[in-house]
């Protein structure tokens, strides 16, 4: 069964070419615009892995990755951060609330795949901050 | 009247009397007697002339060793003793007076040592008086600066005519960064501040506070920034001190050094530039290709991969570029102006005693380690974590919050800490953007501002099973503070970067030679060179200076450098100095160095140990360096020739001992210079009782001396 990532970003265009590069990567893929929508979307599906957006409406991404880390039943979940902001402080921050990589934009598809591709690998136990 | 000459006439006085009186009794022998014994007495004289001669000349040096006893025993001791006693009440209630002359003299000697006594005990005892009151004063001005010593700014105080009052360690170093490797600056007492920024800025923004005045704004700033002499880029903020009348009595300025952040600003602005400009290039192919893809979908397969090729390939390039320009943008956003380092549990306290005192509410201190330094503008971070305090209490009813530390990285995690209240991340969000208000007092200032100032980040976290929750502020950490400029307070009970008399002092200059010696500043100096002769060739390897204004010698207003004489060093004056040739290797030149010194003795006269020799080297670079020192000198040696004629020594040494000068550090440059500049001062009561009051006198009198010496 391949496994499943949600992309929560609130542009389309990027959320067009990610969403095609990780199905074409062999991932199943679901989308939120949101923060709320993201939450609900991982209480529904338990998704892999999360590739989340610092700015989105509703809830902030650093929000939505501290609220999912509070939930011990959504601990196995990895999350990507990913933000067109991206001065140290940022990173660091994202990284103290629970995401296990901080991606600044823009990236390398080839690059990102990669990253997923480590994350999700079955041996890895890696990742954790 | 001079001892010698005196001696002379005296000596041929009396020995032209006994001549006369023993001519006088042979002409009234010689008148009453009968032609026949006169003829034979006369015969007797005429044959006897050379037993006679041979009898005046015997007389002569029994005239001398008598008178010579006399004056030994009766004139020069009892001068000597004056000149002693003199030193006891005007320079050195220590010293003692010794007669060489007779019983009577040595009792003399005696009841005025005794009378020394009672006079030193007297001295100690008003001394300790006026001591004790003093003290609380000097504590005073020891604490101010101390104070000013602490302050991230340069602090310069000067009178109206520029003339600086008071100056901190900070204002020193900024414009003391000018000559590496050499310990003088240009801020100084009594210095003019013109010599360290521009005089018609410095002027206008002073009219600028006048007409501010005049429209009775209360208390008017006003600012500039200017070229410092030393290149640096000073930002002046500038506010006028008023006299009783309401005029301005002077002005205080506040210095930054903005050369890095301005130069940050205009680095910022290139980038942006040079960022809008590169990005048009690839952008215009992007849409150029990506636009041909959509308006013909018709296009062969081959030309699609080539388009498709095409917007891979720009695309990259931009990001290539946007990368490249925020790593540099987030260099030159770093740290603002006014961000100090400080140890974060300093912080931390200071935070706390805000927190309970203007709040109420308890806070305590979990753990802070004393290793984190954190890059802040504290007064700000501060309002801060009080205005998240008072939130808590508000809008949540927390009771009492804790402070802690920790390093992650290169960020500092500051935390303020309670327990039970869950807060939300919304709550956070809302009180980053409002301006904080602490107790009743409102600031412009956003929690929002102050995290992007610092660069830095919060947010609030919290621990289910013990029921805490925390806002965390993640600040960059900074350095630890360098030691030095901290303990240099500690270090002199008596710092001496101010002098509040200098501010009545006018620049009234009446000619020079008019002038009150005690009004007067003076910059004490020494050489030390390769040998003894400047005209064969030997040449100054160590320069040495200390100014004294207002009648204090200023030790830490040093000139203190030495010089490669680009020849060797003579073992004999090696061993006098102890300065060996490797260590002057590579030091700068005496071309190089004078013109410095000669900045530093600007407007003072100059004052040395037999001055002639140490004028002499300087005269001889003269040609060379174009260097002139024009200013008058004082000589201390020929001043205590001309106080004290009849001691034996003017050595350093000898003069030292003489007035109460303790000998520290000689043959150095400045070991010298300081305790020239010491005996100096001790000189200036005793040249005042002996009528010797203005520059003018103290030059007559040397000059007079000096032709003295002279021509024996």
């Amino acid at each position: 069964m391949s496994k499943k990532i949600l992309i929560v970003d609130d542009e389309p265009n990027i959320v067009t070419a990610l969403e095609y590069l990780l199905q074409r990567s062999g991932y199943e893929v679901l989308v939120a615009r949101d923060g709320e929508a993201a939450l609900k979307l991982v209480d529904q599906h338990l998704p892999n892995l999360v590739l989340l957006d610092v700015m989105i409406s509703v809830k902030s991404g650093y929000e939505v990755c501290q609220r999912m880390r509070e939930r011990a039943d959504w601990q196995h979940i990895k999350i990507i951060m990913l933000s067109a902001k991206g001065r140290e402080a940022e990173v660091s921050k994202g990284l103290s609330l629970g995401a296990d990589l901080y991606v600044t934009k823009p990236f390398s598809n080839k690059e990102l795949v990669a990253k997923i591709d480590e994350l999700l690998a079955p041996a890895s136990n890696s990742g954790g901050v | 009247m001079n001892v010698r000459l005196k001696f002379a006439l005296s000596l041929v006085a009396l020995f032209a009397g006994i001549v006369a009186v023993v001519a006088v009794v042979g002409v009234m022998i010689a008148a009453g007697l009968p032609d026949a014994e006169y003829a034979f007495f006369m015969r007797i004289v005429r044959d006897r002339a050379p037993v006679l001669g041979f009898v005046a000349v015997l007389l002569l040096f029994a005239c001398a060793g008598l008178l010579g006893w006399l004056f030994t025993n009766h004139v020069t001791a009892v001068r000597s003793l004056a000149e002693q006693t003199r030193i006891v009440f005007a320079a050195n209630s220590e010293h003692r007076v010794v007669s060489s002359g007779g019983a009577e003299l040595v009792e003399l000697a005696a009841t005025i040592n005794r009378l020394a006594d009672a006079y030193h005990r007297e001295r100690n005892d008003l001394e300790a008086r006026a001591g004790a009151t003093n003290a609380r004063l000097e504590e005073e001005r020891n604490r101010l600066a101390a104070l000013m010593s602490e302050l991230a700014e340069g602090v310069l105080l000067c009178n109206t005519e520029g003339r600086i009052l008071l100056y901190n360690e900070k204002a020193k170093a900024l414009f003391g960064a000018a000559a590496p490797g050499t310990r003088q600056g240009l801020v100084g007492l009594g210095r003019s501040v013109f010599a360290l920024l521009d005089r018609d800025q410095v002027a206008h923004a002073l009219d600028k506070l006048q007409s501010s005045l005049d429209q009775g704004v209360e208390f008017p700033a006003s600012r500039f920034i200017t070229n410092a002499v030393t290149g640096a880029l000073i930002q002046v903020q500038m506010a006028a001190f008023l006299s009783a009348g309401g005029r301005i009595a002077g002005m205080v300025l506040t210095l930054a050094d903005v050369t890095e952040l301005m130069g940050r600003e205009a680095q910022r602005r290139s980038l942006l530039q040079a960022f809008a400009a590169g990005v048009r290039a690839p952008v215009a192919n992007l849409r150029a290709a990506a636009e041909n893809l959509v308006s013909f979908p018709e296009m062969n397969e081959a030309r699609r991969v080539q388009f498709t090729e095409i917007v891979a390939a720009e695309s990259r390039q931009v990001s290539a570029m946007i990368n490249d320009a925020l790593s540099e943008y987030a260099d030159a956003l770093k740290a603002g102006l006014a961000l100090e380092d400080m140890r974060a549990a300093d912080l931390l306290s200071v935070a706390q005693r805000r927190i309970e005192a203007v709040l109420g509410l308890p806070c305590g201190m979990e753990h802070a380690s004393d290793e984190i330094w954190i890059k802040v503008d504290s007064f700000a971070l501060v309002e801060a974590l009080a205005y998240l305090a008072g939130r808590l209490r508000e809008d949540y009813g927390v009771r009492s919050v804790g402070l802690r530390a920790a390093e992650n990285g290169r960020f500092a995690e500051l935390d303020l800490v309670w327990s039970g209240a869950i807060v939300g991340s919304e709550a956070l969000s809302l009180w980053e953007t409002e301006p904080m208000q602490i107790g009743g007092m409102q600031t412009p200032l956003t929690l929002k501002d102050v995290l992007e100032r610092h660069g830095g980040e919060a947010w609030v976290q919290s621990h289910k099973t013990s029921h805490t929750a925390w806002f965390r502020l993640l600040l960059p950490l900074g350095a630890p503070a360098s030691a030095a400029v901290r303990s240099s307070v500690a270090m002199d009970s008596r710092p001496e970067y101010y002098d509040f008399d200098l501010f009545g002092h006018a620049d009234k200059a009446p000619g020079l030679a008019e002038r009150k010696l005690v009004d007067l500043h003076y910059t004490v100096f020494d050489t030390e060179t390769t040998g003894l002769e400047p005209s064969a060739g030997d040449e100054i390897i160590s320069l040495g200076a200390v100014r004294i204004v207002n009648g204090r010698l200023l030790k830490r207003e040093v000139f203190e450098q030495l010089v490669d004489p680009k020849r060797p060093v003579s073992k004999a004056s090696a061993r006098i100095h102890g300065i060996e040739a490797k260590a002057l290797k590579g030091q700068p030149t005496i071309g190089e160095v004078l013109p410095q010194f000669h900045h530093f003795c600007e407007d003072t006269v100059l004052v040395a140990h037999n001055a002639a020799f140490d004028m002499r080297f300087l005269e001889l670079k003269e040609a060379a360096t174009g260097v002139r020192f024009t200013q008058p000198i004082l000589d201390t040696l020929l001043l205590s020739v001309v106080l004290h004629p009849t001691q034996e020594g003017h050595s350093i040494e000898a003069v030292a001992e003489r007035l109460g000068v303790s000998v520290i550090g000689r043959h150095t440059a400045l070991g010298d210079a300081l305790v020239t500049g010491e005996i100096f001062l001790k000189l200036l009561p005793l040249l005042a009782e002996h009528g010797i009051l203005t520059l003018g006198q103290a030059l007559e009198a040397s000059r007079a001396t000096y032709h003295a010496r002279l021509q024996y």
